[in-house]
């Protein structure tokens, strides 16, 4: 793909989630989007077949970012409760700076599974944000920071837990920026998860 | 008359294993042909292990059995000395099995200081290092008889064995033993339902198997011609490795639910990426019974 191609590509991504995230997914067809962008219906399903094929490279797009913000915190030579806050950071970081992204994970992606049935099997199109995810918990069970236990129990108290608290800012109910809440957060989730 | 080549079978701290794994060879007939035992423990041979100590038999290839250790004896003779003494005049030397190879169970067992010939675990040993150029390592336990007959029928022809860092020949070392398994696909497909004594499943995920990171030819050079541990349904117990026994060897280790040791050379990032994908199908056939009646 040249690098123009991959940039409107990118473009579109970009003003499809900011679309669905004011108007609603169901709500916000391919000419909209095409309209905001002043591109051509034609030329749009050049890049996406189909609202469905979009919806699905969205979350991919998403988890390869998220992956790669992980993968920088696995890769440093930190104590695993100093990763747990980094890794709260860089989610609330990106819950705030580009909340739309978030909200269609939370939104969209975890909402409307018939959407994503036919490409998205299990975790087939959050891949690269899940095995980060994997090795962070592995790597601390190894060093014995964390205590050993099944994947998913520890998975879904790590993420439930911040994808609850975006929603919540979400919603506007938290009366403090999410920024306010990294210290407790992660003192909370280390404690949970430690070995001792 | 033809010349056969003169093998002196010894004995270190060994349970015997490699002993009578060798009775199974199929041609021994053959093989009693072409090379001769100075001394065997429990083939007919010309000597007694008292002329062994004693004298000094002519000898083409010493064949050591079991752990070695300084404090050990055979026939009141320090088994280092009797490795001296026939390692001057035989061509090569073969440490059969993984006791003799690592170190195996026996330095388990705390015995002093046991370990193999050159290699404490992993770990390379300065006492017979002038030996090295002369050492072909054939870990197991027990060692395949047919790996063993085809390793002194090399020596016996001259043919070069490329050997990897543990001496150990690639030609029968290079692989994995999951190379060949007839669970290949459970694996592949990451079907993990296996059941002890069960034709299906993969082994890997829940029940100890070694498999992908040990070295061998269990699955390409099969047991008594017909089988392997792998096929009947016993996992892969990582016994040509350095590192065996290892603890629990019915279980994988894992580390929130991610297993510890990985399939060798294979990146964990890898790893991780293509069990999520295969994860993410399920395989009608490969979750059914092989023979559905």
């Amino acid at each position: 793909m040249s690098d123009k191609k991959k940039l409107k590509r990118e473009q579109i991504i970009q003003c499809s989630l900011e679309l669905f995230a004011s108007r609603g997914f169901y709500s916000t067809t391919i000419p909209d989007i095409a309209k905001s962008l002043k591109m051509s219906v034609g030329n749009m399903y050049n890049y996406f077949k189909s609202k469905d094929i979009l919806a699905s490279e969205i979350i991919k797009y998403i988890s390869i970012y998220l992956g790669e913000k992980l993968k920088e915190i696995n890769e440093e030579d930190i104590s695993t409760k100093e990763k747990t806050r980094k890794i709260v950071e860089m989610y609330f970081k990106t819950a705030s700076l580009k909340p739309e992204m978030i909200d269609y994970f939370l939104r969209i992606y975890l909402s409307n599974r018939e959407v994503f049935k036919d490409s998205c099997e299990g975790m087939l199109c959050v891949n690269e944000f899940v095995t980060e995810i994997m090795i962070y918990f592995e790597e601390g069970v190894k060093c014995g920071d964390l205590r050993e236990q099944d994947f998913f129990s520890a998975f879904g108290l790590f993420m439930g837990y911040l994808g609850g608290m975006v929603f919540l800012k979400g919603e506007n109910i938290l009366p403090k920026d999410l920024n306010d809440y990294v210290e407790d957060i992660t003192f909370n989730i280390y404690k949970a998860l430690c070995a001792e | 008359m033809k010349t056969k080549m003169k093998i002196l079978w010894l004995s270190a701290i060994s349970c015997n294993g490699n002993t009578h794994s060798f009775l199974n060879y199929p041609y021994m007939e053959q093989f009693l042909d072409d090379f001769e035992f100075i001394y065997h423990p429990v083939i007919d041979s010309k000597y007694l292990l008292q002329d062994i100590v004693s004298k000094q038999i002519a000898c083409d290839i010493l064949l050591i059995e079991g752990a070695i250790s300084k404090e050990y004896k055979r026939a009141d003779v320090s088994i280092v000395e009797i490795i001296e003494k026939y390692s001057k005049i035989v061509q090569k030397i073969v440490t059969v099995g993984t006791c003799a190879t690592f170190g195996g169970i026996f330095r388990e067992s705390g015995y002093e200081n046991a370990s193999g010939l050159h290699f404490d675990q992993e770990k390379k040993l300065e006492d017979f290092k002038y030996l090295l150029d002369k050492t072909i390592s054939l870990s197991g336990c027990p060692i395949h008889p047919e790996i063993l007959a085809n390793t002194l029928y090399a020596i016996k022809k001259s043919a070069t064995l490329r050997l990897d860092n543990f001496l150990r020949p690639k030609e029968f070392y290079a692989y994995t033993v999951h190379n060949g398994c007839t669970r290949n696909e459970y694996f592949e497909y990451k079907v993990d339902n296996h059941k002890f004594g069960e034709l299906e499943g993969c082994m890997y995920y829940e029940h100890g198997c070694q498999a992908p990171f040990t070295h061998g030819s269990c699955n390409k050079i099969l047991w008594n011609e017909v089988s392997s541990k792998t096929r009947v349904g016993l996992p892969c117990m990582g016994c040509t490795e350095p590192s065996f026994p290892r603890q629990n060897l019915f279980s994988t280790k894992k580390n929130m639910s991610i297993p510890e040791s990985l399939p060798v050379g294979v990146n964990k990032r890898v790893y991780l990426t293509l069990a999520g994908i295969t994860k993410a199908f399920k395989i009608d056939r490969l979750e059914k019974k092989l023979f559905d009646d």
